[in-house]
């Protein structure tokens, strides 16, 4: 039904539009430009939705495939590996990875070797291998290779990085949506999510936008008190207990009478 | 119901939590001990970054020990003049274990360090307590009156000081060094320390058993509660949300345990207590000796103290 709604909205939106170059491109909509983390928050569901603009007929070939990317900001990881030491797992050696994305989805409309090809996947970043390639490994371990699938490895079984083949719905070669969910495990910051339009596993379009995920509230309140007034924030906790510590006493002075 | 908790930035379920926090409050109601040896491993069971888990814990005691010691001073079982020189050497203990926890944490061996601290200090702590309770509730049985206690030469060391609520007039430095060793302790585990101290104000120090708790609760408050604001300050660790919650689930379970206490024997709550403790630490011994499904591990740059 919301389906239904979004695609008449979507057609009435391209027919709308002024009449540009000629070719094929990308319109673009987001269930949320922002997400707010709450005191509540369980991860969120976002939904990408477009049109593709189109000027000329229906061009002869393969269909048109359309890939959502959506990366989250990036940061270095320290990755470690444990071996045997004295009979018991100890963390032995590491590689530290410049810079990661905290969370990446890769949705298709197809398989990805079908949607896009190896040299698209290169120039654009699009596959997590392709972007965690670019990030690199500084190391000079030659095992450097293990660790940044250890990493790809890790990020997917906690749902960080998705890889959603054949999720993108896309309707008479024209209206297309995708639902990505974010888990709760979220880092503050700007997700950019890039949009491609493919046909013969060649990008014809591109279109990209950002997603806002920051605290609010009470949360975002800690969260700055803490990083930025570290003493406040400490001694406040320590008056949160301390209160907390006399109240249950006087508490359980009444309540025993 | 799922909170979010700023600090740590995971959701966990809210009653999981105040569970959590009632379990170790029913535990520190029928001993006398923190919990936070219980607490601790048990947040990072459930996904708390290790270091928020620490640094939480030390904040979380900082209540339950302030509701412990308003009781004993209540009824004057607090050694004021014995707390304030295990006090001395655990503020020291406690800024060089929170220099050490820092250090390992960056080349990644924090992990390592609390659990084999857990695992020698609860397994040690553990036996210790099980032979001796088996051994009290034999004597106990034969009717034979528990022997006398004796000086040992580190009383005599030079500094002497008259300790009048204990009875005592030793030398200060032994105190000093117990104090240290459990501020040492309480920034490296998240832990109090209480189920280190206790043993060793009543073996090392000989200080009658009526005054030990209250005692050393005495000094946890203030041990914890600079290790709080160091970690605080040093690593951006302390999650207040999630100190809040343990310490509401806490406050209701000490109620209850101490209901519970006065319809047990003094021998069986030991025996219990030390099984419990032998549990915690075998099940930390387990994960250390047994093959680990996924070798490697993430650090990222954020959560770095």
């Amino acid at each position: 039904m919301a389906a239904r709604t979004l695609r008449s909205l979507l057609v009435a939106a391209a027919l709308m539009l002024p009449a540009a170059a000629p070719g094929e491109e990308v319109v673009l909509g987001l269930s949320q430009a922002e997400i707010p983390i709450t005191a509540t928050f369980t991860g969120s569901e976002i939904l990408v939705f477009g049109a593709v603009k189109r000027f000329l007929p229906l061009p002869d070939g393969p269909p048109m495939q359309v890939v959502v990317a959506i990366a989250g900001p990036e940061a270095p990881v320290e990755v470690r590996r444990k071996e045997r030491r004295f009979g018991i797992w100890v963390n032995t050696s590491s590689v530290r990875i410049g810079s990661a994305p905290s969370f990446y989805a890769v949705a298709a409309s197809g398989t990805l070797p079908q949607v896009i090809s190896e040299t698209e996947d290169l120039r654009h970043q699009i596959s997590i291998p392709r972007v965690m390639r670019t990030v690199g490994a500084a190391s000079d371990d030659p095992d450097a290779a293990a660790f940044t699938d250890a990493l790809m490895r890790i990020r997917e079984e906690e749902g960080l990085y998705q890889i959603l083949e054949n999720s993108v719905a896309f309707d008479d070669q024209t209206l297309f949506w995708t639902a990505v969910f974010l888990p709760p495990r979220l880092t503050e910051g700007a997700y950019t999510t890039r949009i491609f339009l493919t046909r013969d596993r060649e990008v014809i379009d591109q279109y990209e936008t950002v997603i806002q995920v920051r605290k609010v509230g009470l949360e975002r309140w800690l969260y700055t008190l803490a990083h930025q007034q570290p003493l406040v924030y400490g001694l406040m906790a320590l008056a949160v207990a301390a209160f907390a510590g006399w109240g249950a006493s006087a508490a359980g002075r009444v309540l025993r009478g | 119901m799922q909170i979010y908790l700023p600090i740590a930035e995971v959701s966990v379920n809210a009653y999981l939590l105040l569970g959590m926090g009632g379990l170790v409050g029913v535990l520190s109601g029928m001993f006398g001990v923190g919990g936070g040896f219980l607490l601790t491993p048990l947040l990072f069971f459930i996904g708390i970054p290790p270091a928020v888990a620490v640094a939480t814990g030390a904040n979380q005691i900082v209540a339950s020990s302030i509701s412990g010691v308003l009781a004993h001073l209540r009824r004057r079982t607090v050694d004021l003049p014995m707390g304030l020189v295990l006090l001395a050497g655990g503020l020291v203990g406690a800024a060089v274990g929170v220099q050490v926890f820092t250090m390992l944490s960056r080349t990644g061996q924090v992990d390592l360090l609390v659990t084999l601290c857990y695992v020698v200090f609860l397994g040690a702590v553990g036996a210790l307590m099980f032979i001796e309770s088996l051994a009290a509730l034999r004597r106990s049985r034969k009717g034979s009156p528990p022997k006398r206690r004796k000086h040992v030469w580190v009383h005599n060391l030079p500094g002497k000081m008259k300790f009048r609520t204990s009875g005592l007039y030793i030398s200060v430095f032994p105190p000093l060094v117990v104090g240290f060793v459990v501020g040492l302790l309480a920034a490296i585990m998240g832990v109090g320390g209480g189920f280190i101290m206790v043993p060793a104000m009543i073996y090392l120090l000989g200080m009658p058993t009526k005054v030990v708790i209250g005692t050393s609760l005495f000094q946890i408050i203030f041990v914890t509660g600079f290790v709080t604001v160091m970690h605080a300050t040093a690593s951006q660790t302390v999650d207040v949300l999630l100190a809040l919650i343990l310490i509401i689930g806490g406050v209701v379970g000490a109620q209850v345990g101490t209901a519970l206490a006065v319809r047990m024997k003094a021998e069986q709550l030991r025996i219990l207590l030390a099984l419990l403790v032998l549990a915690v630490c075998l099940k930390l011994a387990l994960d250390l000796l047994i093959q680990p499904a996924e070798l490697y591990s993430l650090q990222t740059r954020g959560m770095m103290p």
